[in-house]
C-alpha cells in the first residue's frame, strides 16, 4: 500500500488513463478493507485493577453550559459504581477530554481516547454534529460510544448506544399531544443545524398525514440573539402553537421577544424539545411560565430511583443544581454499560454488544430496557409544563416505555424520509 | 556574492534537515495517533506559508483563509464522498437529509478525480483572483481588507450550514472511508497520507522561497512598505498584491484538500471566523515575514492547542488570545525576530554605554 505516491505520480503523467487507474485502485482498497478487518479492533487497557473509560464532552465553547452538566452526571455514576465495587472487580478510571464545541476536535479526542488511552467505552457528545464527527472513529476502531442526548433519529451505528430519545419517543408523542389538544396549526422555529432541520422535515411529514398545517418555518444561526423578526412573523401567522427546536442561548432571546410581542403560553403555547431544567433557570421562569416541553424525564418524575439520583446529584454538586433529561440519560448509560459488561463477563466491545439486548435498569425515569437490534432504549415519553418555581411538571405521559424506532419504520407517513 | 552563497547553502541544509525530521525521525518516534496529529498540523502550516507571503511580505492581513481552506477541503471531500458511495449511489448524508434522487449538478464534475484534484487549488485561486481584482483595484486596504475577508469567511460558513441537503450542513462531510481507492482506516495508508502532506509542505515552502527571493518578491515588499512609491515607479500595486493573494489561496486550498484524508472530516467549523483567525495566529507568533517562522509557529501553536486542551480544557482559548496580543504588541516580527530584537537591544545598550562613557572621559 505504500506505493501510493508512485501511482500518484503516474496518474499525473498518464492524463487519459487516470479514470482506469482510479477504478483499479478502488478494487485494491476494497480488498485491504476486507482482509484487514479482523485485527483493527481497539486495544483495551485492562492492566492493573482499573478499567479506563472516556468522558468526551465540551468543557469549553458554546456547548459547555449544557455538556458540563452531563459530565457531572457521568462522574456521579462512575463514583457510585466505584464505591460499590466497580465493574468485574475493576475500578473505573475516567479519562476526561474536552471536545471544545468543535466537531473535528471531538473526532481527534475520540481517537486519542481509543488509541492512546485504550478505553473500554466512551460516554458523551451532545450535538448531532459532534456525534456524526466521531461515529466513523468509533466504527473504524470498533470501540463503543454511549450517546446520552435526544436526537433526530435516522441513525443506527453498530458501535453507538443511544440512551436519549429518538424521534418516536419525543417529537412524535409531542405532536400526538398537540393534536389531541386541538392545536393543529403550527409554526416551526429552530436553530440552523442538523437536528432542527431534520426534526422539522419529520414534523412536516407528520402534519401532512394528520391534517395539521405548518404556517411557517424559520431558522436562526446557532448562538443568534436576534429574534424580533421571527417573533413578529410567528405572531402574524396566528398559529395555534409553536414547535421550538432552538438550542442554547438563542432560547433566551427568543422567549424574551416572544413575550414582548404579546404572546403567552395561553394565547400560543410553545413546545420546546431542547429546554430542560438547567435551561429554564438561565432563560428565566417569567418568560417560560406555562410553556410546554417534551422529554422522557423531569426532576419531578416520581419514584424512589429518581429521589435517590436527585439527592445524590445535589449532595455532590450543590442544592441549587437541577437535574435534567440528558443528565439522567448520561447517568443511566454508565449503569447500562456496567450491566452489559457483567452479563458479557468481558470488556470486549463485540461481547458487550452481543450481551446488550434485554438489559434493564431501574432508572430515575422508570425502568428502561435496551433494544439490542437498534442499540437504543425503550423510554416513556413525557410532556411537561414549566412551573413558576422553574421546575417542570408532567401533564401527560405515554403510559409505558415506547419501543425505539429510529428510522420511523412503524409510521406510514414517514416512509419518504429515509 | 559570498553572502548569497551561504544563504542558499543554509536554506538547502534547512530543507535537508526538515526532510530528515519529517520523513525519518517523526514516523519513528511518534505513534500512529500522534503522527496523524502532526499531519493535521502540517496542513495548518501550508496555510501559514501562504499567509507569510500575503501578509508577512505583502501586508495583506488575510483573516479569511478559512474560505480557501474550505473550498479545497470540500472539493476533495465531495470527490471522496462520491467515490465512497459508489457509482449510481448518493453520498450517505444526501440520502438522510436530501430530497434529491440524483447528485446535484454542481456535485457531478467532482466525480472525476482529475477535476476534483485540480479544483482543490484552482477553485480557491479563481475565487481569490475574482475577489482580489475587485478589492485591490478599488484600493481597499488595511483593516478594511481584513474585515472584508473575515466577513467572507462568516458568509461562506453560514451558507454551507444552510444547505444541509447538499453540503451536510453543520455536520460537514464526514465518515470518509477511502482516499483514491485506499482504505483510510489502514494505518499504512494513513502513514502514506502523512508522507504526501509532508512532501507537499516542503514543496510549497520551496515555491514560496523562490517567489520571495525573486524580483517579484522584492516588489511585493515594496508595495507593502510604500504602495504609492511603487505606483509612481510605474508598477500596478493591485496586480502585485493579487498574485500573492491568489497564491496564498491556492496553498490554503491544497492544505484543506489534504486535511480531509488526514482527519476524515471537513465542516463549516473549520472555515468560519475563528479558524480563519487561528490560521493567522500561528504565523503571527512564529513571525509572519519569515517562512521558517510562520511554518514553525503554525505547527507549534496547533501542537500547543492539542497539548494544552488535553491538560487544561477551558484555559486554551484565553491562552490563544493572549498569545496573539502579546505577539502583535511586543514582538510584531514574531519569535523569528527574537534574535534580531535581542541583538538590536544589545547594540543599542552598548551604544548608550559608549555615549554615557564619553562625557565622563571628557570630564576627566
Amino acid at each position: 500500500m505504500s506505493s501510493l505516491p508512485h501511482i500518484h505520480r503516474r496518474r499525473f503523467l498518464a492524463g487519459t488513463a487516470s479514470l482506469a487507474a482510479v477504478v483499479a485502485l478502488s478494487a485494491c482498497g476494497a480488498k485491504t478493507d476486507a482482509a484487514g478487518s479482523s485485527d483493527k479492533a481497539a486495544k483495551i487497557d485492562v492492566s492493573g485493577d482499573t478499567v479506563k473509560v472516556g468522558l468526551l464532552n465540551s468543557l469549553s465553547g458554546t456547548m459547555a453550559i449544557s455538556e458540563v452538566t452531563v459530565r457531572n452526571s457521568l462522574m456521579l455514576a462512575v463514583d457510585e459504581i466505584n464505591a460499590s465495587g466497580g465493574v468485574l472487580g475493576k475500578k473505573i478510571k475516567p479519562i476526561s477530554e474536552d471536545g471544545a464545541s468543535d466537531w473535528p476536535t471531538f473526532a481527534e479526542k475520540a481517537t486519542k481516547l481509543i488509541k492512546e488511552d485504550g478505553v473500554a467505552a466512551t460516554f458523551g457528545c451532545w450535538t448531532s454534529a459532534s456525534r456524526k464527527a466521531v461515529k466513523p472513529v468509533f466504527e473504524k476502531n470498533r470501540s463503543l460510544l454511549f450517546y446520552p442526548v435526544q436526537y433526530e433519529g435516522l441513525e443506527e451505528s453498530p458501535y453507538i448506544f443511544y440512551t436519549g430519545a429518538t424521534t418516536n419517543q419525543q417529537i412524535v408523542p409531542a405532536l400526538d399531544y398537540l393534536k389531541s389538544q386541538g392545536l393543529k396549526k403550527l409554526y416551526l422555529v429552530g436553530s440552523d443545524y442538523v437536528f432542527p432541520r431534520t426534526a422539522n422535515k419529520e414534523i412536516r411529514a407528520y402534519a401532512k398525514a394528520n391534517g395539521m398545517t405548518i404556517l411557517g418555518e424559520d431558522y436562526a444561526p446557532l448562538g443568534s440573539t436576534e429574534f424580533s423578526t421571527i417573533a413578529n412573523k410567528v405572531k402574524a401567522s396566528k398559529a395555534d402553537a409553536v414547535f421550538n427546536t432552538l438550542n442554547g442561548d438563542s432560547n433566551v432571546a427568543f422567549f424574551k421577544e416572544y413575550k414582548s410581542a404579546g404572546l403567552t403560553a395561553k394565547s400560543m403555547p410553545v413546545v420546546s424539545v431542547s429546554i430542560a431544567e438547567e435551561e429554564v433557570k438561565s432563560i428565566g421562569t417569567q418568560y417560560l411560565d406555562g410553556q410546554l416541553t417534551a422529554w422522557n424525564y423531569y426532576q419531578t418524575t416520581p419514584g424512589a430511583a429518581n429521589e435517590k439520583f436527585v439527592k445524590a446529584y445535589k449532595a455532590k454538586y450543590g442544592q441549587d443544581k437541577p437535574t435534567s433529561d440528558p443528565m439522567e440519560a448520561a447517568y443511566v448509560s454508565v449503569y447500562l454499560w456496567k450491566a452489559m459488561v457483567e452479563k458479557a463477563k468481558s470488556f470486549d466491545p463485540e461481547k458487550v454488544k452481543a450481551a446488550s439486548d434485554g438489559i434493564t435498569f431501574d432508572a430515575p425515569e422508570g425502568k428502561v430496557t435496551v433494544d439490542g437490534a437498534s442499540q437504543h432504549i425503550y423510554k416513556t415519553a413525557r410532556i411537561g409544563k414549566v412551573g413558576s418555581d422553574g421546575l417542570i411538571e408532567q401533564v401527560w405521559d405515554s403510559g409505558k416505555p415506547i419501543k425505539p424506532d429510529p428510522y420511523l419504520k412503524g409510521y406510514s407517513w414517514a416512509s419518504g424520509l429515509s | 556574492m559570498n553572502l548569497l552563497k551561504s544563504r542558499s547553502a543554509r536554506a538547502a541544509a534547512g530543507f535537508v534537515g526538515a526532510a530528515v525530521v519529517l520523513f525519518a525521525v517523526a514516523p519513528l518516534v511518534l505513534s500512529d495517533f500522534r503522527l496523524g496529529l502532526l499531519a493535521k498540523y502540517l496542513c495548518v502550516a501550508m496555510v501559514a506559508v501562504g499567509i507569510c507571503l500575503a501578509w508577512g511580505r505583502g501586508g495583506l492581513l488575510t483573516l479569511g483563509q478559512g474560505v480557501f481552506f474550505g473550498l479545497g477541503g470540500y472539493a476533495m471531500a465531495m470527490h471522496l464522498k462520491i467515490a465512497d458511495a459508489g457509482p449510481g449511489n448518493l453520498p450517505d448524508f444526501m440520502q438522510l437529509y436530501g430530497t434529491a434522487t440524483e447528485l446535484p449538478w454542481w456535485w457531478q464534475p467532482f466525480a472525476n478525480p482529475v477535476f476534483a484534484l485540480a479544483a482543490t487549488f484552482l477553485l480557491p485561486m479563481a475565487v481569490a483572483a475574482l475577489l482580489g481584482s475587485f478589492i485591490f483595484r478599488r484600493r481597499v486596504k488595511g483593516a478594511y481588507f481584513a474585515i472584508l475577508s473575515q466577513a467572507l469567511a462568516a458568509a461562506f460558513a453560514i451558507w454551507l450550514i444552510g444547505q444541509q441537503a447538499t453540503t451536510g450542513g453543520t455536520n460537514g462531510l464526514t465518515d470518509i472511508q477511502g482516499f483514491f481507492g485506499y482504505a483510510l482506516d489502514d494505518p499504512v495508508n494513513q502513514r502514506t497520507v502523512y508522507f504526501i502532506i509532508a512532501a507537499v509542505l516542503l514543496l510549497l515552502i520551496a515555491l514560496a522561497r523562490q517567489l520571495i527571493q525573486s524580483r517579484y518578491g522584492e516588489l511585493l515588499v515594496a508595495v507593502r512598505d510604500s504602495e504609492e512609491r511603487v505606483r509612481f515607479l510605474g508598477y500596478d500595486p493591485a496586480n502585485v498584491k493579487l498574485v500573492a493573494y491568489v497564491v496564498a489561496a491556492g496553498m490554503a486550498g491544497l492544505a484543506g484538500a489534504l486535511f480531509v484524508p488526514a482527519v476524515g472530516i471537513i465542516s463549516p467549523a473549520l472555515i468560519g471566523i475563528v479558524p480563519s483567525i487561528e490560521f493567522v495566529i500561528g504565523a503571527a507568533v512564529g513571525g509572519r515575514a519569515s517562512l521558517v517562522g510562520a511554518v514553525l509557529g503554525a505547527i507549534a501553536v496547533a501542537w500547543a492547542k492539542t497539548a494544552l486542551s488535553e491538560e487544561f480544557p477551558a484555559a486554551w482559548t484565553y491562552f490563544q488570545g493572549l498569545l496573539f496580543i502579546v505577539a502583535l504588541a511586543f514582538l510584531p516580527g514574531g519569535l523569528a525576530s527574537l534574535a534580531t530584537v535581542v541583538r538590536r537591544r544589545r547594540a543599542a545598550a552598548a551604544a548608550e554605554k559608549k555615549a554615557a562613557v564619553i562625557p565622563v572621559g571628557e570630564a576627566a
